[in-house]
């Protein structure tokens, strides 16, 4: 449904607002659903045309049941697109809507200005028709069970990209044979001496001995490589469908990357704008409770967890205040005292100006890098928690800024996810296939990664291993298509 | 926007379904889901389905949190972190179903046949219910909505409708009225006998395993028939009608002369059944240990020439006991394999496992 004349009237309203506060956007299209088909947007990730796959029926029914007990409630929803498209909630009160359209605007910068999303597709809206269009014409070529399976086991991989891939030039996985060539090194020597220091012979024999080395040592890919989906691309015996099918699927997860790569900044980025916006400009006083009682719950905190909202409008206003302050740079970090540090105040007026660039250029490993400060961790009381074998339950372990970092740098290392390479494709001479887990002290969980290895197989069809560690003891898992095998290293 | 979801949600259940039929042998034999009814929803715990990936495991990873608390505080067992998972160990997932779906996925899983009642053709029902709409009726009945509806239409095709001041007036024309639908259903009725040997052999257990496959085919049945009267029968030595309750929970002890309790199904059945109009279902629950062989002949002639020819099936099950002797089970064999009707079906039900083959065995021919 489109807007009625009074949201449209709000929804100008803020633009403007938007606009002046320096907010650089797509245009936005509005659309008001029911609760019903809010929910259904929602477990599509958003967009109302996805292939068809069970999953989203699944998580159809998870959101339609929290939201019925009422447990959980979708407010907003905002596509990265161009034109974006943002879905509010029939039922909202006017002040909740406007809430939803200010935080809205601030998303849509994000996603338009942000570096990390400048690869994503802008039409992906249109793209992600296609993608079910196509699918839908595999499944009525062959079959609804056979697509699914296929589906299931590229989903199933579809961690094994590599996020950076857009930003960083890799070693190309396919060197041309005359880089290759061996060539062999002479001593240096004079004309006349050079038979008897570099005899013929010998070079002969070393050019051959050379050449024989290398050809053991091919190795198929040359290099480790991170975008094992591209790889099984290129190389794995696919049929065209399947094929399809796997570029579809890689396709969505650079487009979904970003948001992962992000959360906690484009979290932290909209609320900051909603809250500027609402309270300096758009709320009405008679809103004012209802809309601190929204902005509060958005924000809120539970010991097991960490709230993007949260963390990231409190850093983004640390940030505002440091540069206007002037706190930051060698003098001030090589500042002794506290009461001095605590009053720094050099009336710099830089930090709107920072925070933009910082939009503009960071993503949630850099922005944690840089900007989390013990003084943070502090006054938002962080800590570590861990699981306790013996209680069997979580338990907070620490409060030390360094840990605190630490451990919220891992959590958002690779999106959380374990980093994995595939670095040989003829493992043991038998076309098998061979990942490996850069372990770094967090084990893989087993069943899910046997599971995932028999998906593997499935893209691959010839037996599949992974280099872990379990346990404190490294590790090779394989599947052979029937049985699993481990191979202590 | 149409639904794109629904496809994928019932794809969904499909697969629940899938993993449920799987376990049925389990829920079959839970005595808490007796006295569920057909809307009642029952909550069964499954395995999460998930698509596996290569994740972290929960126990190592932990977290960062916020909040108060000293060190060594527990934050439950359902922390979460921004990327980390949430509990550890085993996920599982409720999903409500039905006791309808329940089952319908039983007889699925058994095969059972829909079971074509004889009965009358012409008895049937009639019901007036308003499900239709109409454009002349009186005004008490007039449909406020679709009224509404139709007016609004109207003005927004004459392009008399102003958003900015939408104001609907309804002209005669445009009102619509609520108007009767007859409904005729055809009916079929039919009657279940319980008949349990309560005599001192038959235990706690073997009433369990009665109970619950009572209660399973009295569901199965009554999907079949809109009308299903249920009657009571237990016996020792004697035989007496009893209501429900006592026909679970009683436990009397005694000899065991089964005709009596033959008997008085017969006199049931003369008395209010007509053959005519009726499905006639008699059950008979055994340990199969009667009192003396001439009794068992009494038992098949009451069976041979008054029970049979006016019930659809006649079924015997007969639980296992440690006392027993289970002779009563190969004499009906005996008497009735040459029946070409094969309206006497036997069961032996050794323990609860076997509780859903012998439903098969009972309701497997659809008759």
């Amino acid at each position: 449904m489109n807007l009625t004349p009074d949201l449209l009237k709000i929804k100008n309203e803020i633009e403007g607002y938007a606009r002046e506060y320096g907010l650089d956007f797509f245009d936005v299209i509005f659309e008001v659903l029911d609760w019903k088909q809010m929910n259904e947007v929602a477990a599509l990730g958003g967009f109302p045309n996805r292939y068809p796959h069970w999953r989203f029926g699944m998580q159809y029914e998870e959101i339609a049941k929290s939201y019925a007990y009422g447990l959980s409630k979708i407010y907003e929803m905002v596509i990265n697109n161009d034109p974006c498209y943002a879905y509010l909630l029939y039922c909202n009160n006017i002040v909740d809507q406007k809430l939803v359209m200010a935080h809205v605007y601030a998303h849509c910068d994000f996603f338009k200005n942000n570096i990390f999303f400048a690869h994503t597709n802008r039409k992906m809206m249109d793209e992600m028709a296609n993608h079910r269009s196509r699918v839908i014409r595999y499944i009525n070529r062959y079959g609804y069970e056979k697509v699914e399976q296929f589906i299931d086991a590229c989903l199933s991989i579809d961690s094994l990209i590599d996020i950076h891939a857009p930003a960083i030039k890799r070693e190309s996985a396919f060197r041309t044979e005359e880089q290759q060539a061996p060539v062999v090194r002479k001593i240096r020597s004079k004309s006349y001496m050079d038979k008897y220091i570099n005899p013929p012979e010998f070079l002969v024999e070393q050019e051959a001995k050379m050449k024989e080395k290398m050809a053991a040592e091919k190795r198929f890919p040359p290099a480790p490589v991170r975008d094992v989906l591209h790889f099984l691309l290129v190389n794995a015996p696919l049929e065209s469908w399947e094929r399809d099918i796997l570029s579809m699927i890689r396709e969505e997860a650079y487009y979904f990357a970003p948001q992962a790569q992000t959360k906690i900044m484009n979290e932290g980025w909209a609320s900051y704008w909603h809250s500027k916006i609402m309270t300096e400009k758009a709320l009405h006083p008679s809103e004012l409770i209802d809309y601190a009682d929204h902005h509060s719950g958005t924000l809120a905190t539970s010991p097991g967890r960490l709230n993007p909202y949260k963390i990231g409008i409190e850093l983004f206003r640390d940030i505002e205040d440091r540069w206007n302050k002037g706190k930051f740079g060698k003098e001030y970090e090589e500042c002794d005292s506290i009461v001095e540090k605590k009053n720094w105040d050099k009336k710099l007026g830089l930090g709107r100006q920072k925070i933009f660039e910082v939009r503009k250029l960071y993503n949630d490993v850099m922005f944690i890098d840089e900007f989390l400060t013990p003084e943070f961790c502090q006054e938002h009381k962080l800590f570590v928690y861990s699981y306790n074998l013996t209680s069997e339950q979580y338990e907070i372990a620490d409060r030390a800024f360094k840990s605190i970092k630490e451990k919220l740098l891992f959590q958002l290392t690779n999106l959380g996810r374990p980093i994995i390479d595939l670095v040989d494709a003829n493992y043991g001479n038998r076309s098998e296939l061979l990942l490996k887990h850069q372990h770094e002290g967090v084990d893989l969980r087993i069943d899910y990664a046997k599971e995932t290895l028999k998906n593997l197989f499935r893209i691959w069809k010839r037996p599949v291993n992974i280099d872990t560690v379990v346990g404190g003891t490294p590790k090779i898992i394989g599947f052979d298509g029937e049985n699993f095998r481990e191979v202590t290293r | 926007m149409t639904s794109k979801v629904e496809q994928d949600v019932a794809r969904f259940k499909d697969i629940i379904r899938g993993k449920v039929k799987k376990e049925l042998q389990k829920f079959i034999t839970n005595t808490e889901l007796i006295g569920k009814k057909g809307k009642d929803l029952i909550t069964i715990p499954i395995k999460q389905i998930d698509i596996p990936r290569f994740v972290y495991s929960d126990e190592q990873m932990g977290g960062v949190g916020q909040g108060d608390g000293e060190k060594g505080d527990s934050i439950g067992k359902g922390g979460s972190g921004s990327g980390a998972g949430d509990m550890p160990g085993e996920h599982l997932l409720e999903v409500e179903i039905t006791f309808e779906e329940l089952a319908d996925l039983l007889a699925e899983e058994l095969e059972l046949p829909r079971i074509k009642p004889k009965g009358k053709e012409d008895l049937s029902s009639r019901r007036y219910k308003y499900t239709s709409i109409a454009l002349v009726g009186p005004e008490s009945l007039r449909h406020f909505k679709r009224t509404y509806k139709q007016a609004l239409r109207r003005q927004l095709l004459s392009g008399e409708y102003d958003p900015e001041n939408p104001i609907i007036v309804p002209y005669r024309e445009d009102r619509r009225y609520r108007m009767w639908e007859e409904e005729v259903t055809p009916e079929s009725k039919a009657v279940i006998i319980w008949m349990m040997d309560v005599s001192g052999s038959m235990g706690g257990e073997q009433k369990e395993i009665v109970r619950l496959e009572a209660f399973w085919i009295d569901m199965w049945l009554r999907k079949q028939y809109k009308k299903l009267e249920t009657r009571y029968i237990i016996h020792d030595a004697v035989a007496r009608e009893v209501d429900r309750e006592t026909f679970f929970h009683t436990r009397e002890s005694g000899g065991t002369i089964i005709s009596s309790a033959y008997k008085l199904c017969q006199k049931m059945i003369e008395e209010d059944y007509s053959p005519s109009v009726w499905n006639i279902y008699p059950f008979h629950f055994s340990d199969g240990d009667n009192w003396s062989g001439n009794d068992t002949d009494e038992c098949i002639k009451v069976l041979k020439e008054n029970i049979l020819p006016a019930c659809n099936i006649f079924c015997y099950g007969q639980v296992d006991s440690e006392y027993g002797s289970g002779q009563f089970i190969k004499d009906l064999q005996a008497a009735f394999s040459g029946d070409p009707e094969e309206k006497v079906i036997t069961s032996r039900i050794e323990n609860k496992d076997a509780i859903m083959r012998s439903i098969k065995d009972f309701l497997g021919k659809g008759k």
